[in-house]
């Protein structure tokens, strides 16, 4: 059994050495494979972050009646805090707008003088409100209106943003379907491509297996090289990838963060390593083995 | 297309049986017919008590390692050496390491080729091809030999050398049918001759002589 099982390795192995150019167009045929589903999942990465750097961008502002107590907005915002949806509420009271609108208008001098003269701090404490997607920002925003802290509120400007927060909310929505739709088919092709590759290859040694059986092989034998030669396949499809990707990402990572302000897509392959090695890999290996094993059944019926 | 037709036949433990008949008279579909390489429309064969094709895929590999077979187009290995060529079957026949160290050399020296152990099938002769296919027959020492024109490429020395060494083979104790054209090896074997026409039996001697 521990013999047989090393004969099926080393005849495996030999195989693939010997039929050097097949496996090396094997391997190749795999590395694209692999290359694209890795940019795919790193595209993913990527466009993940960009959207959620967007999402974190909208927020909506409850504006609350001059005369609204503190304690009053604080149980509206622990009330918020507690639904799921919300991600984040933050509490700016009338003074710190004021101080806010003074700092960010430093300059114009016109401005501040006219603040000056109304005289009363003319800011509203306000609630700035972030939902975990865009797409919840109307239910808080009807909760709010017509809550039982109706009263309580002089408005919310989702109204305004709203259209703007469709559109973004489309946007993502959108880009996330039409992102998966279009890996899944790449994804598709590149696992048939390489299924097909790997049965050409095996198809060129139908003879030999069915020479194979005729003296008397067992399936097991004859089958475990060529799987044998497809985890080999593999195994050398999946180094050659992480070595493609490691200068090609960090060339391109300045140039992706400067885009988008967000994403480090080297410090992200960086951190997660072992775990695209370990993926690659086990897709690799997965594929070779199992293409083997479907591509050399119907020679086996000798 | 009929192949074959009618044939009736029982071959004894330990006997050397030569099939002769013209081309086409069904002698290469009986051996293919033995290993169940080609399966019958009807009839039966039985290896021992087992019905050769009733006998499930996995069974099948068990059997066919107890006959070694000399094929008509030899069906070495193309992608592995003269010694994997051999190695294989022993391998097959579950042989440990040790023995097929040792006897590899001993078989490829027996039929003359000692120097072609590393060259591959496709950089050998006719004739070598043909002696690498005896070699692998008896190599992991099977209980029947089938042997579909062994010699066909030879040149009569060797000829004669094979035909010698499948008679004392014989004579240890292997069973052996031989399916031949050539006139003066069965002549000369004086064993048991089946003569084929049109697959059907038309002389089954003893001691017999090549005669259509």
């Amino acid at each position: 059994m521990l013999l047989n099982f090393q004969r099926i390795i080393k005849s495996g192995a030999v195989s693939f050495w010997r039929n050097v150019w097949l496996s090396t167009a094997a391997v190749a045929i795999m590395v694209l494979n692999l290359f694209v589903i890795s940019s795919f999942l790193l595209g993913n990465v990527v466009a993940d972050s960009l959207l959620n750097s967007l999402e974190n961008k909208i927020d909506i502002s409850v504006y609350f009646k001059q005369d609204t107590e503190e304690k009053d907005i604080l149980s509206v915002k622990s009330e918020l805090m507690s639904l799921g949806e919300i991600k984040d509420v933050n509490y700016v009271s009338a003074e710190e707008a004021l101080s806010q609108f003074k700092e960010r208008h430093k300059g114009n001098s016109i401005l501040l003088q006219s603040l000056e003269e109304v005289g009363d701090n003319p800011f509203e404490a306000a609630l700035s409100v972030k939902t975990r997607q865009a797409s919840q920002y109307e239910a808080v925003s009807l909760f709010l209106e017509n809550g039982k802290y109706k009263n309580l509120i002089d408005g919310v400007d989702f109204r305004q943003n709203q259209a703007m927060i469709d559109k973004l909310t489309y946007i993502v929505g959108a880009s996330r379907k039409v992102g998966g739709v279009v890996s899944l088919t790449f994804i598709f092709i590149a696992v048939l491509v390489t299924f097909n590759t790997i049965r050409l290859a095996i198809f060129s040694a139908k003879e030999e297996i069915s020479v194979m059986r005729l003296v008397g092989a067992s399936n097991w034998f004859i089958q475990g090289p060529f799987m044998v030669e497809g985890i080999l396949y593999g195994l050398v499809a999946s180094l050659v990838t992480m070595l493609i990707f490691a200068p090609v990402l960090s060339n391109i990572a300045p140039y992706l963060y400067n885009f988008t302000q967000s994403v480090d897509i080297w410090q992200y392959f960086k951190d997660n390593f072992w775990a695209l090695a370990a993926l690659q890999t086990a897709i690799g290996v997965s594929l070779g083995t199992l293409s083997s094993f479907i591509a050399i059944r119907r020679y086996l019926k000798v | 297309m009929l192949a074959l037709d009618n044939v009736t036949l029982r071959v004894k433990q330990g006997e050397f049986v030569s099939l002769v008949g013209r081309s086409g008279a069904g002698k290469s579909t009986l051996l293919k017919l033995l290993i169940a390489e080609e399966r019958p429309t009807f009839g039966k064969i039985f290896f021992e008590n087992d019905d050769v094709h009733s006998l499930r895929s996995n069974r099948l590999p068990f059997l066919r390692r107890r006959i070694g077979v000399v094929f008509q187009d030899l069906k070495l290995l193309s992608m592995k050496t003269v010694k994997e060529n051999i190695g294989f079957v022993m391998e097959v026949a579950g042989k440990g390491k040790e023995e097929i160290d040792r006897d590899v050399p001993q078989i490829l020296d027996l039929v003359g080729l000692s120097s072609k152990f590393d060259n591959f099938p496709h950089e050998l002769s006719g004739g070598e091809k043909q002696r690498v296919a005896i070699a692998r027959a008896l190599a992991h020492r099977p209980d029947v030999i089938i042997a579909d024109e062994p010699t066909g490429n030879l040149d009569p020395l060797n000829t004669w050398e094979i035909i010698g060494l499948l008679t004392k083979i014989n004579e240890l104790g292997t069973t052996i049918l031989l399916a031949t054209h050539d006139k003066e090896v069965i002549n000369s074997l004086e064993r048991r001759v089946v003569s084929l026409d049109n697959g059907k039996i038309i002389r089954d001697e003893e001691k017999g002589k090549y005669v259509l």
